[in-house]
C-alpha cells in the first residue's frame, strides 16, 4: 500500500465538520448580541447535526479505514453515528424553551452538545484504543459541564461533580486495561489484534485482565451494574433536556464502542468474556427492574429504567452473534424514540412555571390532557414491552437472538424481569389514567415538545406496521461488522 | 371473492371505529352520545361480516379457508398469515357477538369517559379477533398480548373499588404466563425455520423438547383459562370490573386459553400432552369440585358466577385432554356456550346493579313479584348454566363427560359430582334471590327489564336454545377440523409406540 504525504481525510468528514462547526458557533455566539442568542446558536446546532447525519449517511456503507488505520468508516457506523446525531438534535429541540424558562438559556449548551457529539461520533468509528479513548474524553469532558449546566442549583453541580469523579475512575481502568492489552499484545490497533488472537493458540492472563478492565471501563459508561451507580444521581440532579440528552446519546455510542470492541479485536476470544457480559446483563436486568419500582422521582425512575434497558441489549452482546448484534441496534433505536418521546413527556410537567418531578405529579393527566397521557402511556406500555408497541420487537429480536445462541438462562430471566419491569412501567399509566387528578401542568405545550412527542410516539405505535426501515438498516450495520 | 381480504376486514374494522371517535369534537353529552352510536354501528357491521365469513366458509374441509399471507419482519420467515378453520371460526363469531352487545350494556350506566371506554372496547375487538384469525406465531403474541392494554385500562378506569388491584393482579399474572410462551415461541422458530403456525402443526417436534414447550404454553393458557391454582386472578378481576367488562373477560379472555390448548398444545406437542394429561384430568377435577364449592359459599353474585366459571373451563380443559373426538367437540361446545351463558349471567347481575349498587346476594329476594320478565330471563342462563337437557351448557358438559369416560371413567365420576354442585350453586343463587318475600322497599320499587336490556337479552338466548336443540349447526363446520386434528395427534402417538417397540 502506497503511503502518501496526507491520509484520506474524507471519512472522518463529519466528525471533523461537527468539531469545527462547534468552533464557529461558540465564536458566533460569542460576538452575538441579542436576547435570542441561544435560540438561534440552537437551531443553527440542529442543523450542523443534520447535515453531519446527510454527511453520515451519503458516505454510503462500504468499510474505509483511514487516519493510519485509527479511524474505520462502515455500515455498523453509519447506523450508530445516525443514532447518535439523531439523539444530539432532538436533545436540543428539548432543551430551548426549558432552558429559557429556568434562566439558563446560555449558547454554551448547544456548543457543549457539539462538542460532545463530535467525541462520541469518534468512538463510534474508533479503531484503535487510542481513538477510542480520545473520543471518550471528548464526549465526557462536555458531558461534565453539561451536567452541571443549572450551576446554582447544588442538585446539578453535585450531579456534574459525581459524573466527573465517576467518569473519571471509569476513564482510568478502561485505560489500565487498554495499556494491559498493548503490553501482552504489541498493539493498539483493532485490526491488527484481531488477527492476533485468531491465529494464537493461548491466551495469556495479562491479556484476559487487560480485556475485563477495558470491559468495565465500558460497562461504566453504558451504566450497567455494578457500575452504574452514578446514573441515578446524575439522572436526577441534572437539567432534564442534558438528562434526556445522556440516556440516549452517549449511551448509543458507548454502547456501539462496547459492540466495537468486543467483537472486532476481542471477537476471537468469546470465550473469555462471554460470561462477564452474561453476569452484567444479569445484574442490570434484576437491579433495573427492582430498583425502579420503589422510586417516586421520574427521572431517577428513568435512570433505573435505562439501566434495565442495557440489561436487555446486553443480552445480544453476550450472545455475540450477528443475531444478537442485530438485536442490540434495533433495540437503541427503538429506544431512542421510547425515551426522547419519555422526556418530551416530562418537560412538560410544569405547574405555575416550575418544573416538577413527582410521578404523583402526573396523577389524573388523561384527564386534564389526554393527549399528552396518550402518548406517555404508548411509551410505558412500550417499554414494559407490550404488543404490538415498539419496545415489543425491541424486546423480541434479543430474545431471539439468546435463544438462537442457546442462552436459555439469561432470557427466562430476562422475561421475568420484564414482567417486573411492566409493573413500574404500567403504574405510571395507572396514575394517569385511575387516579384522581391533581392540578393541571401549564398550558400551551411549546410547538418543538408537541413536535417531538407526535413524531416518537408515532414511531412507536406504528412500528409494527412497516418495520422495514429500521430493521433493515440494522440489518445492513450488521452485516458490515461481521464481515465473511 | 376468493382473494378478498375479509378476515383483515373483520378483524380491523373495529379500529376504523376508533378513529372516527377520535375525531368527534363539541360539548361532551354530544360526543358521548355519537361514540356510543359509532361504537354500536361499527361492531354491528362486524357481526354481519363474521356471519357472512360464517355463510362463506366450508364445512366440510378441515384446512384453513380465506387464507392471507404477506411478508412481514424483514429479514425473518415471520409473516402475516391470517386463516381461519372449524375451531376458530366461531371464536371469531363469539368475539363479534358480545361486543355490540357490551356496547348496548353500557349504554346508560357509563357515564364518565364515554369515548374512551368505546375505544377500548373496540379496540379490543380488534385485538380479540385477529388473534383467533392469526396463523403466525408472532402475529398470534402480538394479538394475544395486546388484549392486556385494553382490558388493564377497563378494570383500572371504569372498576369498583379494588379495581387497581385487579387490574394489576390481572396485566401482572397474564403477562408473567405469555412471556414465558414468548420464549417456546422463539424456540419453536430455530427449530422449524419460520414462525408459521401450520407449519409448526405438521413438524414432529422431540419428544423431550416437545415437554418444555408444552410446560411454557401452558404456563400461559393455564393462567388465561384459569385453571386450578393460577385461578386467583379472575375473581378479583371480574368482580372489580365494569359488567361489560366482565362480559369480555367470562365470553372471550378465558377462550382464548382454551383456543391454546386446541390449536397449539394439542397439534404441536401430541406426545407431551399424551403424557401430561393425568395432570390436566387433575387440575380440572380439583377445579371443578373446589370452585363448585368455593361458589357455594359466596356472599357477591359477580364472585360466585366467577368462581362458576373457573369449575365450567375445568370441563373445557378436560374435554380437551381426552383426545377423543366427543371430548374436543364437548370442549369447543362448552366454550362457546359458556361464552354466552356466563356473558349474560354477568348482564343479568348487571342488571340489577345498576338498579341497587350492590351485589349482595342477601340484599334481594322476592324479585320474581317485581320483575317477572328478570325472573324468566335469569332462569333460562341459570339452567343452561346447570346443563339442562335443550340448552346449550348440556350439549357441551355431555359431550365432554362422554369423552372423558372413553378414557377414564374416574375422571368422569368425578366430573359429574361436579355438575350435581354446580346445579346446587346456581339453584341456589336462583332461589336466594328470585324467590322468598320482599323484604326491603329499595328491592321492591326496582323497573323490571327495559326494552333496551330485553334487546341484550334476546339473541343471547336464542343463541343459547339454537345450541341446545339443534347444535349441528355449530358442530358440523367444526367436525372436519377436529376429526383432523385427533388424526395427527393419534399418528403421532402410533409413531412413537413403533419407536419404542423398535428400540
Amino acid at each position: 500500500m502506497a503511503q502518501t504525504a496526507l491520509p484520506n481525510f474524507l471519512p472522518a468528514l463529519p466528525e471533523m465538520f461537527l468539531a469545527a462547526a462547534a468552533m464557529v458557533l461558540l465564536l458566533l455566539g460569542a460576538y452575538q448580541r441579542g436576547h435570542h442568542v441561544a435560540r438561534e446558536i440552537s437551531w443553527l446546532s440542529v442543523i450542523v447535526l443534520v447535515v453531519a447525519l446527510a454527511m453520515v449517511v451519503s458516505f454510503g456503507l462500504d468499510r474505509q479505514v483511514s487516519l493510519y488505520g485509527m479511524v474505520v468508516v462502515d455500515g455498523f457506523g453509519v447506523f450508530m453515528k445516525s443514532l447518535v446525531l439523531i439523539g444530539a438534535a432532538l436533545s436540543i429541540v428539548l432543551a430551548i424553551r426549558f432552558n429559557e424558562r429556568e434562566g439558563i438559556a446560555r449558547f454554551e449548551y448547544p456548543v457543549l452538545v457539539l462538542l460532545s457529539t463530535a467525541g462520541m461520533m469518534v468512538m463510534v468509528s474508533a479503531n484503535d484504543l487510542i481513538s477510542l479513548y480520545l473520543g471518550l474524553e471528548l464526549q465526557n469532558l462536555g458531558l461534565y459541564v453539561i451536567a452541571s449546566f443549572q450551576r446554582d442549583q447544588v442538585r446539578s453541580t453535585e450531579a456534574g461533580l459525581k459524573y466527573f469523579v465517576l467518569g473519571a475512575l471509569s476513564s482510568g481502568m478502561l485505560l489500565y486495561g487498554a495499556s494491559m492489552v498493548y503490553g501482552f499484545a504489541g498493539t493498539t490497533n483493532f485490526d491488527v489484534l484481531a488477527h492476533g488472537f485468531e491465529t494464537a493458540e493461548a491466551v495469556s492472563i495479562g491479556l484476559i485482565i487487560g480485556i475485563v478492565f477495558v470491559a468495565v471501563g465500558l460497562a461504566f459508561k453504558v451504566a450497567a451494574v455494578p457500575f452504574h451507580m452514578w446514573t441515578p444521581d446524575v439522572y436526577e440532579g441534572a437539567p432534564t433536556p442534558a438528562t434526556a440528552f445522556f440516556s440516549v446519546a452517549p449511551k448509543m455510542a458507548a454502547m456501539a464502542l462496547f459492540i466495537r470492541v468486543m467483537v472486532t479485536p476481542f471477537g476471537p476470544l468469546i470465550d473469555q468474556w462471554q460470561q462477564i457480559i452474561w453476569a452484567i446483563s444479569v445484574a442490570s436486568m434484576i437491579l433495573g427492574a427492582l430498583a425502579a419500582i420503589n422510586q417516586r422521582n421520574i427521572k431517577r425512575l428513568m435512570a433505573y429504567s435505562s439501566i434495565g434497558h442495557v440489561g436487555y441489549t446486553l443480552i445480544g452482546l453476550a450472545a455475540g452473534t450477528p443475531a444478537g448484534v442485530r438485536g442490540i441496534l434495533i433495540y437503541m433505536a427503538i429506544y431512542l424514540f421510547m425515551n426522547v418521546g419519555t422526556f418530551a413527556v416530562i418537560l412538560c410537567m410544569r405547574r405555575r412555571g416550575r418544573a416538577v418531578e413527582g410521578i404523583e405529579d402526573l396523577a389524573g393527566l388523561s384527564r386534564s390532557q389526554p393527549a399528552l397521557a396518550l402518548a406517555l402511556g404508548i411509551f410505558m406500555f412500550s417499554m414494559a414491552g407490550i404488543p404490538p408497541l415498539a419496545g415489543f420487537f425491541a424486546k423480541f429480536y434479543i430474545f431471539m437472538a439468546a435463544i438462537d445462541a442457546k442462552l436459555y438462562v439469561l432470557a427466562v430471566i430476562g422475561v421475568v424481569t420484564s414482567v417486573v419491569g411492566a409493573y413500574y412501567y404500567v403504574r405510571i399509566v395507572k396514575i394517569m389514567y385511575f387516579d384522581e387528578p391533581a392540578q393541571a401542568f401549564d398550558q400551551p405545550v411549546s410547538r418543538e415538545l408537541t413536535a417531538v412527542l407526535v413524531v416518537s410516539a408515532i414511531i412507536i405505535l406504528f412500528f409494527f406496521a412497516y418495520p422495514a426501515p429500521i430493521v433493515g438498516a440494522a440489518d445492513a450495520a450488521t452485516a458490515a461488522l461481521f464481515p465473511g | 371473492m376468493e382473494n378478498f381480504p375479509i378476515l383483515t376486514l373483520v378483524t380491523f374494522l373495529p379500529l376504523a371505529g376508533v378513529v372516527l371517535i377520535l375525531m368527534l369534537r363539541g360539548e361532551a353529552e354530544g360526543v358521548a352520545r355519537n361514540a356510543r352510536w359509532i361504537a354500536l354501528w361499527t361492531s354491528l357491521i362486524d357481526v354481519a361480516l363474521a356471519i357472512a365469513l360464517w355463510g362463506a366458509f366450508d364445512p366440510t374441509r378441515a384446512q384453513f379457508q380465506f387464507v392471507e399471507l404477506a411478508p412481514w419482519l424483514p429479514g425473518f420467515n415471520i409473516a402475516y398469515h391470517l386463516g381461519v378453520d372449524g375451531i376458530s371460526l366461531f371464536f371469531v363469531l363469539l368475539s363479534s357477538f358480545l361486543t355490540p352487545i357490551c356496547v348496548v350494556a353500557s349504554w346508560t350506566s357509563i357515564t364518565r369517559r364515554v369515548k374512551e371506554y368505546m375505544i377500548a372496547f373496540l379496540v379490543l375487538e380488534t385485538l380479540m379477533i385477529g388473534m383467533f384469525c392469526a396463523l403466525d406465531f408472532v402475529v398470534f403474541y402480538m394479538f394475544y398480548e395486546g388484549v392486556l392494554i385494553p382490558m388493564f385500562l377497563i378494570i383500572g378506569v371504569w372498576g369498583g373499588p379494588r379495581r387497581i388491584y385487579a387490574a394489576f393482579k390481572f396485566f401482572l399474572y397474564t403477562l408473567l404466563g405469555s412471556v414465558l410462551m414468548l420464549l417456546a415461541i422463539l424456540a419453536i422458530y430455530f427449530q422449524i425455520g419460520s414462525s408459521d403456525i401450520p407449519t409448526a402443526m405438521s413438524f414432529a417436534f422431540p419428544k423431550t423438547m416437545q415437554t418444555w414447550l408444552w410446560l411454557a404454553f401452558f404456563a400461559s393458557f393455564a393462567v388465561k383459562v384459569p385453571m386450578w391454582p393460577v385461578h386467583t386472578w379472575l375473581p378479583d378481576a371480574h368482580v372489580e370490573a365494569p359488567t361489560a367488562g366482565s362480559v369480555i373477560l367470562a365470553g372471550v379472555l378465558l377462550k382464548m386459553g382454551g383456543y391454546g390448548f386446541l390449536r397449539f398444545s394439542l397439534p404441536m406437542f401430541p406426545l407431551a400432552s399424551h403424557q401430561l394429561a393425568p395432570f390436566i384430568f387433575t387440575l380440572s377435577i380439583v377445579a371443578i369440585i373446589y370452585t363448585s364449592l368455593v361458589a357455594l359459599a359466596q356472599e357477591d353474585m359477580k364472585k360466585l358466577i366467577a368462581y362458576s366459571s373457573v369449575a365450567h373451563m375445568g370441563f373445557v380443559t378436560m374435554g380437551t385432554f381426552t383426545m377423543t373426538i366427543e371430548g374436543l367437540q364437548g370442549a369447543m361446545v362448552q366454550m362457546l356456550s359458556h361464552g354466552i351463558v356466563s356473558s349474560a349471567l354477568f348482564l343479568i347481575v348487571g342488571v340489577v346493579y345498576d338498579r341497587l349498587h350492590t351485589r349482595e346476594i342477601a340484599r334481594y329476594g322476592g324479585l320474581v313479584d317485581t320483575m317477572p320478565k328478570y325472573a324468566a330471563v335469569f332462569m333460562v342462563f341459570m339452567l343452561a348454566s346447570v346443563g339442562l337437557p335443550g340448552t346449550s351448557g348440556f350439549v357441551g358438559e355431555f359431550l365432554a363427560l362422554v369423552g372423558t369416560f372413553e378414557v377414564n371413567t374416574w375422571v368422569a365420576f368425578f366430573a359429574t359430582t361436579g355438575m350435581i354442585l354446580g346445579a346446587a350453586y346456581m339453584l341456589f343463587l336462583y332461589r336466594r334471590v328470585i324467590f322468598g318475600v320482599i323484604t326491603r322497599d329499595d328491592v321492591r320499587l326496582m323497573p323490571d327489564l327495559h326494552w333496551r336490556e330485553v334487546v341484550v337479552f334476546a339473541p343471547m338466548i336464542a343463541v343459547v336454545l339454537w345450541m341446545g336443540v339443534y347444535p349441528s349447526s355449530f358442530m358440523r363446520p367444526m367436525q372436519p377440523s377436529i376429526a383432523n386434528l385427533i388424526e395427527r395427534v393419534q399418528l403421532a402417538l402410533r409413531a412413537d409406540a413403533v419407536n419404542l417397540a423398535e428400540r
